[in-house]
Formats: C-alpha cells, structure tokens, sequence
C-alpha cells in the first residue's frame, strides 16, 4: 500500500505545497483527488462526493492536474488546439473555447506560439503549455506537480505570481514539489509527507525551518532558514524562511546598531 | 486492462529448470508448438498443445502470470471469437480463438523465463545474424544489442503508457466511449505521446552509449557461454521431430477443424 494514516482536507481557497522525498507517495496522493487512482482503504471526496462514485472525467472537471512531464500529455498539432482539447472533451461550446484557449494563452505568455507546434517549444515552455492544457477550464482545484523543474529564474517568478494570483481568485492551489527555496519564496501551508505517510502540516516557515522535519522528509533547508538558525545567537528567530522577512528582521537590527554607535560617539 | 498484458510477457528473475533451458532450445520448442498451431486448425491438437504448455508454466513458477495475462488478453479473444463467429461456422470460430490463447501462452512461456541477456547471448550465437547484423549495421553485435535493449525497454515503456493514460484521462479523456472509430480514434492522444517518447529515448540512448565507446572493438567476448546440456538435446529432438511431422502430416493429409 502507498499511501496510509493521509487525512487531509483541501478547502477553496488553499494554498499546499505537498513535499517529502522521492517515493514518499506525492504522486500516488495526487491521482487519488481526481479518481486516476480510488482508496481501497478509507475515503476521498471532492466537493462531498464520494470519488469512487464519478468518472475520472467528472472529477477531472473540479480537479485539475498538471502533469510533471510536459512529453506525456503534448499530442497537438498546434499549442492552440492542445490547450483546447480538455475543452472539447468536457462539451464546452465552441465559442466558449475559443475565448477560454485565448484567454489562457495570453495569460501564461503563449500567445505567440499559438499556432506553432508544441514539439518545436523548449522544455520550459512545454511545461507552461502543459499548465494552459489544464488551467483552460478553470477547475476549482489545481494541482501542480513539480512546476518548476527546468523553469528559468524569470519563469519561476513569473509562475509564482501566476499561482499566487489564481489563488487570490479564490482557486485552491496545491504544489508537489521539491523546490524548497520556491516554497519558502511562495509561503504556502506545507504539507510533508514520508513513506506513505502525512508526518507534519503546518506554515512554511514553522515546518521548513524545523530540522527534525527537514531531515524525515529528506529535504534540504532554504538558505535563509540555514542563515537564521546561525544567527539565533545574536537573538533572531530561527523560522525565517523568506528573503523578505529577513530583510525586515536584518534591517530593525542594523538600525539598532546604527543608533548606538551614533550614541557611542 | 491492456497494460496488464505486459505482465505476461516480463521476464522474472527465478531459479527453476525452466529458467536453466538453453534459450536456443527453447525457442526451438516455441517454434515447434507455433508451427503445428499455424498449419492446423484441428481443436484437439490445439488445446492439447496448450496443455501441454501448463506443466511448463508451472516448473517455471509462472502460472499465476499466466492466467492474469490471460485474463487481460479476454477481450482481444472475444473479439476474435464474436468476428470469426459471423463469419463461419462454430467450430472455426472455437479453433481461431483457441489458436489466439494458445500463441499467446508460447511467448508469454518464452519471454516470462528467458532472460534478455541470454537471449542476446543467444542470437550472437547465430553465424547469419552476425553476418547480417554487420552487412547492415556494421557490428556483428547490433542486432542483438537492439534486440535485448528493445526487450529491456518493455517494462519503461509501460509506466510511460500508464503515465500518458492517466495524463490525458485527467483532460477528460474518455477511452471507451463513443462508437468503434471514435474509440479507436480516443487513442490518438495516448500514442502520439508514447511515440515521441520512445523516438527522443532512442536518440538519447545513441548519443549516450556512443559516448561510452560504443561499439568498441570487434571480437568482444562475453561472460557468460551457452552450453548445451542433456535436457537441451531432448527439447531440440522432440522440437524438430515435432516440425518435421506437422510439415509431413500437412502434406499428405487434410486434418478436420473437428
Ligand atoms: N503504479 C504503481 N503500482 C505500484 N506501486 C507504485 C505505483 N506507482 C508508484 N508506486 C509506488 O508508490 C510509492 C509512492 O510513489 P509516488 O510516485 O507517489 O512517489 P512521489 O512522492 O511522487 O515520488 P517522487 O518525488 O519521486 O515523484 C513508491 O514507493 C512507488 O514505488
Ligand atoms: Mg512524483
């Protein structure tokens, strides 16, 4: 069995990172929300229903799921007709998936490649062809797995604003992933799981800087939350995570420092 | 379903005498059971050389396999059965579909306990391979590189044909609905992927063992040696003496389908 002792709940609105290590049972958990795989064991509801009660189509509807290889699911001859084939498929109107397959093009940056092939794009931008073939229908729940595997810095940049406001739109937004410094960047709630199992939920900053968690989940610590627990010393916190807050932090105390050499002299 | 097939046709690691046949006599058996299967249509013979095969099956420890490969392959043999049904008469339709299972358990047998390696071990021993090989592909090994490498590459391909089912199922793919060309149509978004897939791999492959030195030089030995034993002897005995007699008795006689 893969996955076991997993309770957890997703409301709209949320923003997961789901992390652990190779093997840890991410993927299997992903494809249990959109019924590609059912519970033997226990029980999975979208929306309060019972997902061995709906196609993986119907599911698939509320839940949408990006793929962590781009290679797996690009079969089009054109980005635009690729993006617009879960469309097709879900009995949108014609119309409608004209204007949904522009809209989510534009939004990703693609417009231009429109009416190239996929098999011509980058790695990079498959995969962000990959996210507009599942974005286009505007599921409730999206899944990433892996989103920024071979993403340049600009593009991961341009991802985490793009997450950031899907998920102020009131999308719920969960994340596989690895990246811990993209996490501590995003500051999601953490989810981390091991061996099957869910071993810590919590605030990106509690759970990334914790070292016990850290290692369970073979993860390695973001470079503040490493900077952080060395100055604990000098009276920081040590759950600093993001660059942002340990400017502030940095700043108050350089400040003090400031006045009392002023005093001093 | 049809994923589960592959099973069937995975080579497991085990130790029994089957597993210890020479792979050359083996294939020697598969063709002496293929041969008489191909020639006639005659229900007994073919059940009974599925019979047959069962001992086999379960000296080798892979009878289990077996029957899930069998059960995954009901819907290709009901196919045959229901087309060969509205076709011709019973008997007919009962001999192909039994012809079908029976094909299926020979190499199904064959591959589940023969390793690639002696495979590849196998056909390196083949003089006009070699010769070909090289003719064709300048390397007396390539053929049989490509062979086992191909067979190698079974189980990858499967977890990608799994993976690409699940990624275009979650875009709300639906494979078995609508009438038989737009099913058969559904699978178009599942093979463009795994094509391409399997063509960058290949080419991924090239360049990697390319810059290991691939091919190397001429005259490589291997090491581990074929060796014919006692029990190898016999299969090829029983194995040629069966071809032989399908042959003689296709020639003169005509065999009923019942
Ligand atoms: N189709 C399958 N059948 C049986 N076991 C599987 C299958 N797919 C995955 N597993 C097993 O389930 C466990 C969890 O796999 P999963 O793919 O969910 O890991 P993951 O957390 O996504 O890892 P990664 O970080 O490598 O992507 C692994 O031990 C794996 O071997
Ligand atoms: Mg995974």
């Amino acid at each position: 069995m893969a996955l076991s002792s997993v309770d957890l709940k997703i409301d709209s609105g949320d923003f997961l990172a789901i992390m652990g290590e190779n093997g840890a049972g991410k993927t299997t958990l992903a494809k249990q929300l959109n019924g590609l795989l059912k519970p033997r064991l226990g029980r999975v509801t979208v929306d309060g229903h019972d997902t061995t009660k709906k196609s993986v189509a119907q599911l698939s509807r509320k839940v949408g799921i990006v793929f962590q290889n781009p290679d797996h699911l690009l079969f089009s001859e054109t980005v635009r007709e690729e993006v617009g084939f879960a469309l097709k498929n879900f009995g949108f109107e014609p119309g409608v998936v004209v204007k949904q397959v522009e809209r989510t093009l534009e939004s990703l940056d693609l417009a231009h490649y429109a009416d190239t092939s996929p098999f011509l794009l980058s790695g990079g931008e498959r995969k962000r062809v990959a996210l507009a073939a599942v974005l286009a229908w505007e599921p409730d729940y999206l899944i990433l797995d892996e989103p920024t595997i071979g993403q340049d810095y600009q593009q991961k940049e341009r991802l985490r604003n793009f997450i950031l406001q899907l998920n102020s739109q009131g999308k719920a937004v969960v994340m596989v992933t690895h990246d811990v410094e993209f996490v501590a960047e995003c500051n999601p709630k953490v989810v981390l799981m091991s061996k099957g199992q869910i071993v810590a939920q919590g605030r990106a900053d509690e759970v990334l800087s914790d070292d016990g968690l850290i290692e369970k989940a073979s993860l390695v610590k973001p470079q503040m939350a490493k900077l952080f627990s060395q100055l604990a010393g000098f009276g920081f916190p040590r759950d600093v995570v993001d660059v942002h807050r340990a400017k502030m932090l940095l700043a108050e105390k350089l400040s003090e420092v400031r006045v009392r050499v002023a005093q001093s002299s | 379903m049809s994923l589960r097939v592959l099973n069937g046709f995975k080579f497991s690691s085990l130790k029994t005498p089957v597993h210890r046949l020479d792979p050359r006599a083996k294939f020697l058996l598969v063709i002496g059971i293929i041969v008489p299967s191909l020639l006639f249509t005659n229900i007994y013979m073919l059940a009974g050389l599925l019979i047959v095969q069962v001992p086999l099956l379960m000296v080798g420890r892979v009878t289990k396999r077996w029957l899930q490969s069998l059960r995954a392959g009901v819907l290709l043999s009901a196919l045959i059965f229901v087309v060969n049904f509205f076709t011709g008469p019973l008997v007919n339709a009962v001999a192909l579909t039994l012809r079908f299972l029976l094909l299926m358990t020979t190499f199904s047998f064959f591959f589940m306990t023969t390793s690639p390696d002696d495979l590849g071990l196998a056909i390196d021993k083949v003089g006009f391979i070699r010769w070909l090989s090289r003719r064709w592909l300048g390397y007396p090994n390539a053929l049989s590189f490509t062979f086992t490498t191909a067979v190698r590459l079974v189980p990858t391909m499967a977890v990608d044909a799994q993976t690409v089912v699940d990624a275009q199922r979650s875009r709300g793919l639906e494979l078995d609905k609508g009438n038989l060309l737009k099913r058969v149509r559904n699978y178009i978004p599942i093979l463009i992927p795994l094509l391409l897939i399997a063509i960058r791999r290949s080419l991924e492959l090239a360049e990697a063992l390319e810059a290991r030195g691939f091919p190397g030089k001429e005259g490589r030995t291997s090491l581990f040696e074929l060796r014919f034993k006692p029990v190898d002897y016999l299969l090829l005995g029983i194995s040629l003496a069966g071809i032989v007699l399908s042959f003689w008795v296709f020639f003169h006689y005509r065999v009923p389908t019942i």
